[in-house]
């Protein structure tokens, strides 16, 4: 119990250190520095009123400095050095470096993926959920078990799931759900049903809602009212890039919707999911919705509740059926909460690292960034490509950043 | 009327009834690897696990009793028993076909006899008697095997735990992993929140210059990715001396830790009623004693749920203790890191895999189950603006 020894003196050590340091520094600047008695009582009171916060701060500061400020300049600085020849300034070579390796494209596209099906499919989740057990008795119960595999680790979803997709030779009873479910299809009628058309109306939905979306996002820059929305400069070139995005996001769903049909599906057979190229990153996205949409159903069901209920009885009265309610009424209302947890499901996406790692490393074209960059570091060994990666992850994370500290302090004015 | 009040009924089982799927769809794989984790090894590789809590059918290589058991009765010598009991097998098990040879499992059915020449003459029946009759002595130290086909009741075994806790190799004993993760968890919560405390009181309650950019920059580290952090710290960490180890694995969860922390109690304490901190002012409290006295008490729901939040991410945590903690020896190794070894080397045995996965999460769940309140109450916090 050597370890755990250590570990009680260090919480003793650690937090008595701590506490005694804020108690004494206080003691030190009141009684010592600046005493509150004698000719210049009243300045001294002053002075200590003065330094008091940052006596408070001081560790605070003096950690995220190092362990957060500090190691972002450095990652730069060593992003552009190269570490066999003793730490040379080599500009953009690390960058032009990665750029003509194959494997941190396959990351980003994966990553690309990864942020645009993980939110979305979290957030659609979590919302479904949260309304739909919303004004059920059990409901609690519903969303606590929902909810439960936000206390699961990732790599301990990525066992539960690497049952799941578990693979036996053809003949044998399948143990993994996914393929015992895979073998029970035909080819006959049920087959086309459940895996042609279902998925199909599925893609063709989500074509038609981000069509919508991207309408009602372009529509401001078409007609006239663009004048009328009070636009910011940064406004219409935004508006033009989300267009562009769902465009493409629904053309990707048309093009799947037509392979669906002209594919021919290996019945029988029973398939190594995790090996299959391009598809096998869904299967790990899926671990990933599984963890995360819980945490979007608690929000979401806060933030559905504190919807002002007269709205609802309002639109009762006029007659709206309960879709209509739902996305007329009460997703508008809670648009601000959606956005939040979409960007923070989508800053969970970007560092996604532990099911990668666990469940292929990377392998049969799964790379993600985060585990790219580890590949990097620690085991090609090479620190300014694995910087020059880790950069990138911070250049998407940026934007956010930006959003959140822009909001933070428009809210505290 | 009525036909109002029928739709809306239908919507509610609706509702019912797809709340209930979705449940389920989410439970199902966490019930599988619970499942599994009370098979032993033959169980798990031979069916599903949906199939363990039905009877199932087996094929099971079994042996008579020893020769030196056999009776004399009359001018026949003879071997009597049950093929379950001797051979440890559940005895509710019922035999549907079985044969006497690896090429012919299920030449006979319960009742018949098999002629084995000059082995003798083996009856067995479905509930697993058997009789070996020869006319001379039998020899050899070993019975007879038979291949029975059987259907078994669910049968559920602890022997995984034993292995995953008490027993097992270096490689599948989680028990040290499991102390050693605790030794890296509980430092790594309790002192975030300690100096989280205090820098949250001053942003919320001193008023001092600089203070809305210190909230701003706590906000933007909030967002950093730790990955930036890993190259530097560990250089930091193996210049000062620190090197791999419980220290510097401490270190590190405090510092990725403390912009939440910071941000969650500035953003209760700022909630806290301003006369209750100004009375005290007034009566001539210091700052250190309104903070011990008045707002840490009161500050309690969100220091629990940082508190959760902190153990959840620390316990299930890979990435920091690998770069962090885990050297070369191995000693320090976390349950985390040895599953995804155990994923590597055993990827097939899904018995030790499936128990050791179910150790790690056993703890976090139970702090879940028990603590949700304060762990949604952070969550909103956090987020909801």
């Amino acid at each position: 119990m050597h370890p755990a020894l250590q570990g009680l003196i260090t919480i003793v050590v650690g937090v008595g250190g701590c506490i005694g340091y804020f108690y004494l520094s206080n003691v030190f600047v009141d009684k010592v520095l600046f005493p509150a008695s004698g000719p210049q009582a009243g300045r001294n009171i002053n002075r200590a009123n003065m330094v008091r916060p940052w006596l408070f701060l001081f560790p605070a500061i003096f950690a995220l400095g190092l362990y957060l400020a500090y190691p972002v300049l450095e990652t730069l600085r060593l992003s552009l050095t190269d570490r066999d020849a003793g730490g040379a300034f080599v500009g953009l070579a690390n960058y032009k470096q990665m750029a003509q390796e194959p494997k941190f494209w396959e990351a980003m596209r994966n990553n690309m993926l990864w942020l645009i099906v993980v939110p979305a499919a979290a957030t659609a989740f979590g919302l479904l959920s949260a309304q739909l057990t919303d004004r059920i008795k059990w409901g609690n119960i519903a969303k606590s078990l929902i909810f439960m595999p936000m206390a699961i680790s990732f790599v301990g979803a990525s066992v539960i799931f690497k049952l799941v997709y578990d693979t036996r030779p053809a003949g044998e009873d399948q143990i993994g759900v996914l393929n015992a479910l895979w073998m029970s299809f035909d080819g006959g009628v049920f087959s086309t049903l459940f895996l042609r058309l279902l998925p199909a109306a599925i893609l063709l939905g989500f074509a038609a809602f981000v069509l919508y979306g991207v309408y009602l996002i372009v529509r401001p820059l078409i007609s006239s009212e663009a004048s009328r929305g009070g636009g910011s400069w940064w406004a219409a070139p935004l508006r033009v890039a989300v267009g562009l995005g769902g465009a493409w996001l629904v053309f990707l769903s048309l093009r799947s919707v037509f392979h669906l049909f002209t594919a021919t599906l290996p019945y029988g057979d029973p398939q190594t999911w995790l090996t299959i190229p391009y598809w096998n990153n869904f299967f790990l996205m899926v671990v990933l919705i599984w963890i995360q949409t819980g945490f979007a159903m608690v929000i979401l069901s806060a933030a559905l509740r504190g919807i002002p209920e007269e709205t609802i009885e309002a639109a009762v009265i006029d007659g709206a059926n309960p879709f209509d309610i739902f996305f007329k009424i009460k997703v508008p209302q809670i648009m601000g909460t959606i956005v939040v947890v979409w960007t923070t499901i989508t800053l969970v996406v970007l560092k996604i690292f532990d099911i990668v790692f666990a469940m292929t490393n990377g392998q049969w074209e799964t790379q993600v960034l985060a585990n790219y960059m580890y590949d990097k570091l620690f085991r090609a060994n090479d620190w300014g490509v694995g910087s020059a990666s880790a950069i990138v992850i911070m250049l998407l994370v940026t934007p956010i950043l930006v959003w959140n500290v822009y909001n933070a302090r428009k809210e505290m004015r | 009327m009525s036909s109002i009040a029928g739709t809306k009924s239908g919507l509610t089982w609706a509702v019912h009834i797809s709340v209930l799927a979705l449940v389920l769809l989410w439970l199902f794989p966490t019930v599988g690897l619970f499942v599994s984790s009370f098979r032993t090894t033959d169980q798990i590789s031979s069916s599903g696990w949906w199939k363990a809590m039905f009877p199932q059918e087996q094929n099971l290589v079994l042996r008579t009793a020893a020769p030196d058991t056999q009776k004399q009765d009359g001018d026949l010598f003879v071997v009597e028993g049950n093929i379950f009991a001797d051979n440890n097998e559940s005895l509710e098990s019922e035999i549907s076909v079985w044969g006497v040879s690896s090429r012919a499992i299920a030449d006979y059915v319960p009742g018949e006899t098999a002629d084995m020449g000059d082995d003798g003459r083996l009856t067995v029946q479905a509930n697993g008697d058997y009789r070996l009759e020869n006319d001379v002595e039998l020899s050899g130290s070993r019975g007879e095997r038979v291949f029975v086909t059987a259907v078994s009741p669910p049968k559920f075994t602890l022997d995984n735990y034993e292995t995953v806790l008490f027993s097992g190799t270096a490689r599948d004993n989680m028990a040290k992993a499991f102390f050693n993760t605790l030794t890296v968890t509980i430092p790594a919560t309790v002192i975030p929140i300690v100096i989280a405390a205090f820098a949250a009181y001053a942003l919320a309650w001193m008023r001092f210059p600089g203070r809305a950019i210190l909230i701003a920059a706590v906000v933007a580290l909030l967002v950093v990715p730790l990955q930036l952090a890993l190259i530097p710290l560990l250089r930091l960490h193996l210049g000062i001396g620190i090197g791999k180890g419980y220290l510097g694995v401490w270190l590190a969860h405090t510092g990725f830790g403390l912009p939440l922390a910071v941000y969650l109690l500035r953003n209760y304490m700022v909630g806290l009623p301003r006369d209750i901190i100004e009375n005290a002012k007034v009566d001539g409290a210091t700052d250190f004693q309104i903070f011990t006295r008045i707002v840490l008490p009161l500050s309690f729901p969100a220091l629990a749920s940082f508190a959760i939040f902190q153990f959840l991410w620390t316990w299930n945590d890979l990435l920091v203790a690998k770069v962090f903690l885990i050297d070369a020896t191995g000693e320090t190794t976390v349950m985390t890191n040895q599953i995804v070894e155990l994923l590597g080397t055993r990827g097939g045995n899904w018995e030790i895999l499936a128990t050791a996965a179910f150790v790690s999460i056993a703890v976090p769940l139970v702090v879940f189950f028990a603590m949700q309140r304060y762990l949604v109450r952070g969550l909103l916090a956090g987020s909801v603006k």
